[in-house]
């Protein structure tokens, strides 16, 4: 069995306009010290997935279905109906959360230090003491110099890159077995970002964490990601190790997401081939494939254009491991 | 062929002052966005200029259209020193002259309907040659909104209706209205998705074409710039530390920040990008308002010696790119 175990999860939130089907059936896999990348555009369900699995979705607001379970050093958790005092107990300390913006997960009139200590504290009975020295050995190990006094800073003292630094420090204070890094370098520039990646991956490799890496940037998933579930309008379209992704990408909606990226090896003034059209409203999903509207190769697939219309394609194996979510025939890309 | 360049910026300066916040507010330093540039822009080029944030590079494209009042330093527009100039002398030549956004949710006013917000450049300048009344205001508008791919029966919706992409197409055909020669294009695609942003970056490709217009691209993603530049200018702490035709800046990169910027670019490619070389740059960007004497890049640089500390290095010629840098590579 696998460390974590999503299975037919589905997230739908109730709104005066209709029922919006954020994340539709999605079932995935993350082994201990795998990443695992989620690449998707805004509004795919990258995002509502983890928070779905972190407990961080209002009940009130939305209704979760399906089942994940994470057989961790807590025993087997379900974490879709765990209770809001258990996951408490685990969030934070088996699974911790890095998010996009550092500015506005900090809390700006607390000091770095009381906010790392405060992590430590709430999983540990011990002694301040002892959270204060592992808060100083974690901002260490993400490279802020002379720890122990910038424990006494507040978040503005510090710069974007820094803040994500601290921001990783704090998720890892417990040594967490599994870390959700939402978009974690979307908002930091390109050197800061090297300097990111190059330190969740040593920190990965030296933790054993297994790691879901949400992002938008195929580039940084080249760089980061073991495995990779491409999402399109809340259902996973295609999953396959990194490698094998790239090189030879069987949905048309991945095909078209990698070609539609200025890249600096390739050299300058080419037309980029643009997917045309937009994602599909979450409230009004179509009956088949919900990328068939913007795909140019429904003519070939067998049945033509009107079975990608009405009926959605299941998630099948073409390859070992490579999953794809397409009516046409795997070669004929 | 007119050979006077489109734009043309002489050592321009703008400074912020950073004030106290007692009541007798006082000035106690200078914060140096822009410290010093100077480059030219010929007709129907378009230059690139990069560089991460902070680094001035949007305030340089505002302080160009005079959104800014330069420091000092000389603007020229068309051959005309604009630096001086009033906004009321500014009005006429701001119908030649637009920007583009970065933020299609905030540069658009949730209040007005797409074609008051298009329409609005006619009525603001009083031009009559493309539309004398209302309604010949509601074509004009009608063909700019086709002519950038919304739906011209669209033209009575408001922002919020609109996708990220779409509202960037607002965006452009607000800036085309007055068939302008010049747009700061200020961070148009950062905010989109990335199959948006591709038919976006299209998009300002064949307009550029089709209506003749040169293009100051700024933005921070390097890939993008050098899709769609000819030349291209990398800013770090208020200056140009290196600008050189697309393909030469690319591929032999003279100043070491435009090398470690490029080697910090991730490959969409797994193979390749594991056998990507990569200089990982320690530290932070120096503050601007205490920038570091000589070379601004010496806190970083790993080729910095004595000289890089004392003497700041001018931008000169090497194999065709002109660099600013003691020990270029």
């Amino acid at each position: 069995m696998s460390f974590l175990e999503v299975s037919d999860l589905r997230v739908e939130f109730p709104t005066s306009d209709g029922l919006v089907k954020a994340v539709d059936g999605v079932t995935f896999t993350v082994e201990r010290g795998e990443t695992l990348a989620i690449v998707g555009e805004s509004g795919s369900g990258k995002t509502v997935t983890n928070l779905a699995l972190m407990g961080l979705l209002s009940k009130r607001g939305s209704r979760i279905s399906g089942s994940a379970i994470m057989k961790g050093d807590a025993g087997n958790l379900e974490l879709i109906d765990l209770a809001d005092e258990q996951m408490r107990k685990i969030r934070g300390k088996n699974i911790a959360m890095i998010f996009q913006d550092p500015m506005s997960s900090l809390h700006p009139y607390y000091t770095i230090g009381d906010q790392i200590i405060e992590a430590h504290q709430v999983h540990n009975e011990v002694d301040i003491e002892v959270s204060t020295a592992r808060a100083i050995e974690l901002l260490e190990m993400v490279g802020i110099p002379d720890a122990a006094n910038r424990l006494k800073a507040f978040p503005h003292q510090f710069s974007g890159g820094m803040r994500q630094r601290v921001m990783i420090a704090m998720a890892l204070v417990n040594s967490p077995e599994l870390l959700i890094a939402d978009e974690p370098t979307t908002a930091l520039d390109v050197t800061v970002q090297a300097q990111i990646l190059k330190l969740l991956r040593e920190l990965q490799s030296e933790l054993k964490m297994a790691i879901i890496l949400i992002t938008h940037d195929l580039g940084v998933v080249a760089g980061a990601a073991d495995r990779v579930n491409v999402m399109y309008a809340g259902k996973i379209v295609e999953s396959a190790p990194v490698g094998e992704l790239y090189a030879n990408p069987l949905m048309p909606y991945t095909h078209g997401l990698l070609a539609s990226i200025p890249r600096m090896d390739r050299g300058h003034g080419k037309r980029l081939s643009a997917i045309a059209g937009q994602p599909p409203s979450l409230i009004a999903l179509p009956a088949g494939c919900a990328f068939a509207p913007r795909c140019n190769f429904t003519e070939r697939v067998g049945g033509g254009p009107d079975r990608c219309k009405s009926t959605m394609p299941a998630l099948t194996e073409h390859t070992p491991g490579h999953f794809a979510r397409c009516h046409l025939e795997g070669a004929a890309l | 062929m007119n050979d006077t360049p489109i734009a043309e910026v002489k050592n321009l300066q703008k400074f912020f002052p950073i004030t106290s916040n007692s009541i007798f507010a006082r000035v106690k330093g200078e914060n140096k966005a822009v410290n010093g540039i100077s480059f030219a822009i010929k007709r129907g080029e378009t230059l690139g200029l990069v560089g991460e944030s902070g680094c001035g590079k949007s305030t340089a494209g505002r302080t160009i259209l005079k959104l800014y009042e330069p420091t000092s330093g000389e603007i020229y527009f068309n051959g005309e020193n604009i630096s001086g100039y009033s906004s009321r002398k500014m009005k006429p030549l701001r119908t030649k002259m637009q920007i583009i956004f970065q933020d299609p949710y905030s540069s658009l006013n949730p209040r007005h309907s797409v074609g008051e917000i298009i329409g609005a450049a006619f009525t603001i300048h009083g031009i009559d040659s493309v539309a004398s009344s209302k309604r010949d205001i509601k074509s004009a508008v009608q063909e700019l909104m086709e002519r950038v791919g919304l739906n011209p029966e669209h033209y009575n919706r408001y922002p919020h209706e609109f996708s990220g992409g779409q509202r960037q197409r607002i965006g452009i055909a607000r800036a085309l209205a007055l068939r302008p020669e010049f747009i700061v294009c200020d961070e148009p695609v950062s905010a989109l998705d990335v199959s948006i942003q591709a038919q976006v970056i299209n998009l300002l490709d064949d307009l550029k074409d089709d209506f003749g217009l040169s293009y100051l691209f700024i933005a921070h993603d390097l890939s993008v710039v050098q899709h769609i530049s000819d030349r291209v200018a990398v800013m770090y702490l208020g200056k140009i530390v290196e600008i050189a035709p697309t393909e030469e800046i690319y591929q032999r990169p003279h100043h070491p920040y435009t090398k470690a910027l490029l080697s910090a670019i991730p490959i969409p490619d797994p193979v390749l990008e594991s056998a990507r070389e990569q200089i990982v740059l320690s530290g932070d960007l120096p503050s601007p308002s205490n920038p570091p004497t000589g070379c601004v890049f010496n806190t970083r640089c790993w080729k910095a010696q004595a000289r890089c500390f004392t003497e700041e290095p001018a931008l000169h010629l090497l194999d065709g790119s002109e660099v600013a840098c003691h020990y270029p590579e």
